[in-house]
């Protein structure tokens, strides 16, 4: 059934692809590929991944129904585009990747067994996939006793290393630090509020965060709240925000529960453009659901910008609107989303294998330098180095780039003084 | 934790902490009122009523939408105009569910609880499909926006007030519908014996239909309110369900005036406790007075006095 769901969607995605492509002359110009001119599939595949001299299959594993589908969609989506423009580009070692397309719906005991699933029986040469921690903590089992290769799409919060996953988001000291360490320095800031959705996520990077006010920058915090996932009432708590007068609103809120509490905010007459917010959780895809009038002026801290200002980017959101529509936008997690398949050929490639032990070990040191957020390398954790930046809301949904580091910023999953 | 504040800091916030309470309790009536005509009166456990309310949300929306494109002018009063259209769709809606699905599985209410839950796993699925998998962003009229400042420091939340405002007008409706109107007693009558109703010329199929229609309609019009404090996305709804069920079963499931009073107690209890402490905190001990209340009064607070 999968399958025949992946074809019905390839086909038209690769006719919308092709008259993008029109637009793309460096696209256009390349010979129409030909498959099969690769090294030799016994070479490629010691381990029996589903290999023919011609086509390689990758699964990809997001939740398309359920309540996660409103933030996995884009991932979905960007990693269709970076398949697409890779075959376009004449595929990986010679071969057309082919993808099977799995549904975690929003279920972390679906996740797993979907995991299995492409693993065991389709022989998956990589998973694109997952999204929430609580997928990737059920997946992860799975892809270490099949030896199988995830890449992980989403900023998260860290304390986690596998040699079976590469992580193409930020871990939260990286995602949170420089940010910090911006707004204490750019605003002053010496107490701040910490609000967050109650699980994981936000509970580990509140504690890093807490631990960089009170130790590093030598602030306060002055309160620290947790609202149950898909809560829709924050007057009481933004009464305490008004009661504390904090410098800086810290938040990561998820979800629905961002929409209602950025609307609860503004009709309080809390005011973004005197009161300094910051946010790790809400990307340009939030936005399109809280509104951009609720949220402008509130800065956000993380890696990628729908509005960066270099060139791959310019030429990957004009590529991904044409895909997907005019209307889409693209965040943080999406491009993480579209980093994976490109990271995962470079790899190959490098290894000139498509053997899971072999990737995992070529994998550090791997550079993409066509980005779009910049440029990125993959380190010896398997996470990847990258820039922090911060961005200002605007009243059309999009931000505008505040801040970014010098340099690139080291992954830390283990952060010491910060557990 | 009161040392460091001034009396005056501490006197606004607790009149907000009111309103914000007041704020909390429309919202609960509001979303439980559909509720408590489907599920207290006429005993269909309607697991879809987060879904009919997201209808009326995304009516909401696609009417601004209508509207900035081809009536900006009239822009800061789509809102009303929206509003009767939710309360249109979700009822037409409602009418159809209860002809196609519902009104088969009167003589047996706890099967209604599985045919509306597969219903609301379809209806989102349809939104999904329809309107994507993205939340919506709802436009609001500037109006709307923003507070009202009463003093220096003490602002009210104007979509708050206008909730409230709704709450109290639709309450009202629906008190008057139920309680004193002709068509009010035929809905009781049906609801407390079918047969005997239908034998002294009552159209109980058509009082069914509209009851029926009326409750998902209501919830329409709770739907189209919340696009002001909440998220409009294929399953927003169940963000509602759960706490829409507690306010009516805690309330005595057959009582109009028990779904407000407990609306009115878990409310303020909820409110001020989050003050206090953290929210989910706030929300567990909550949570743990309704079980331990229901425990020693099953039939929740109100109940209808019935001969057994």
């Amino acid at each position: 059934m999968s399958d025949e769901t992946s074809k019905g969607l390839q086909s038209p995605l690769r006719r919308k692809l092709l008259m993008g492509a029109a637009a793309l002359p460096f696209i256009s110009m390349l010979p129409r590929p030909s498959f099969g001119a690769g090294p030799a599939t016994s070479v490629v595949n010691t381990t029996g991944l589903a290999v023919t001299d011609t086509e390689v299959t990758v699964g990809i594993l997001h939740s398309a129904t359920g309540t996660m589908a409103i933030s996995e969609t884009g991932s979905i989506q960007a990693e269709k585009l970076a398949i697409e423009q890779i075959n376009a580009a004449g595929g990986v070692l010679g071969r057309k990747i082919k993808f099977i397309q799995e549904d975690g719906a929003s279920d972390w005991p679906t996740f797993a067994e979907k995991a299995k699933k492409l693993l065991v029986n389709d022989k998956v040469a990589a998973i694109m996939g997952c999204w929430t921690s609580a997928s990737r903590k059920a997946v992860l089992p799975v892809v270490e006793q099949y030896n199988g290769m995830l890449y992980y799409p989403t900023f998260y919060e860290g304390l986690e290393q596998s040699k079976n996953v590469i992580y193409t988001g930020q871990e939260a000291t990286q995602q949170i630090l420089a940010g910090l360490n911006w707004i204490a320095k750019e605003k002053g800031a010496k107490s701040f509020f910490f609000i967050g959705s109650d699980y994981i996520w936000p509970r580990t990077s509140n504690k890093i965060a807490r631990k960089h006010v009170e130790n590093v920058l030598k602030g306060k915090v002055v309160g620290e709240e947790y609202y149950a996932l898909g809560s829709t009432q924050f007057n009481s708590v933004i009464n305490k925000i008004k009661l504390t007068k904090p410098d800086v609103i810290f938040t990561d809120v998820v979800g629905g529960s961002n929409v209602a509490f950025y609307k609860q905010l503004k009709a309080a007459g809390v005011d973004l453009s005197k009161q300094a917010l910051l946010t790790i959780s809400v990307t340009e895809d939030e936005i399109d659901g809280i509104g951009g009038e609720n949220i402008a002026g509130a800065y956000a801290c993380m890696k990628y910008f729908q509005s960066l200002d270099n060139a791959n980017n310019k030429a990957f959101v004009p590529a991904f609107k044409k895909l997907w529509g005019e209307k889409t936008v693209i965040g943080d997690v999406t491009q993480a989303g579209y980093l994976g398949p490109w990271l995962w050929k470079l790899t190959c490639e490098k290894a000139g294998s498509f053997d899971v032990d072999k990737i995992a070990a070529a994998s550090p040191g791997i550079e993409f330098k066509e980005a779009p957020e910049g440029y990125v390398r993959i380190h010896e954790n398997h996470h990847l180095w990258s820039k922090t930046r911060v961005g200002k809301a605007k009243l059309d949904g999009q931000f505008e780039l505040i801040f970014e580091t010098s340099d690139l910023v080291e992954p830390d999953p283990f952060p010491k003084g910060y557990q | 934790m009161f040392g460091e504040y001034s009396i005056g800091d501490l006197g606004s916030i607790f009149v907000m902490q009111g309103f914000a309470g007041l704020i909390l309790f429309s919202v609960y009536v509001l979303m439980a009122l559909g509720l408590a005509i489907i599920f207290g009166q006429m005993g269909v456990i309607n697991m879809a009523h987060g879904e009919f309310m997201i209808l009326g949300a995304y009516v909401t929306w696609m009417t601004s939408n209508v509207f900035q494109s081809y009536l900006p002018g009239l822009f800061s009063g789509y809102f009303f105009l929206a509003m009767i259209l939710a309360f249109l769709a979700s009822g037409a809606l409602g009418m159809l569910v209860e002809w196609v699905l519902i009104r088969h599985l009167y003589k047996r209410p706890l099967d209604t609880l599985l045919a509306t839950w597969g219903l609301s796993l379809m209806l989102q699925q349809a939104y999904r499909s329809i309107f994507g998998a993205r939340e919506v962003g709802v436009d609001l009229p500037q109006w709307m926006l923003g507070s009202l400042k009463v003093s220096d420091s003490i602002e009210v939340p104007i979509n708050g007030v206008f909730v409230m405002g709704l709450t109290v007008l639709i309450t009202m409706a629906v008190a008057y519908i139920m309680y004193k109107s002709r068509w009010g007693r035929q809905v009781r009558a049906v609801v407390q014996n079918r047969i005997m109703a239908g034998a002294v010329g009552i159209n109980t199929a058509k009082v069914d239909r509209f009851t029926f229609a009326l409750g998902c309609g209501i919830a329409g019009v709770a739907g189209s309110a919340f696009t002001m404090i909440g998220s409009t996305g294929p399953t927003s709804g169940q963000l509602y369900i759960v706490d829409t069920f507690l306010v009516v079963v805690f309330g005595g499931a057959a009582s109009l005036l028990g779904t407000i009073a407990s609306a009115f107690s878990i409310s303020q209890t909820q409110s001020t406790l989050e003050f206090f402490m953290s929210g989910s905190m706030a929300k567990v001990l909550t949570l743990l007075a309704v079980v331990g209340i229901l425990m020693l009064r099953p039939q929740g607070l109100f109940a209808l006095k019935v001969r057994k």
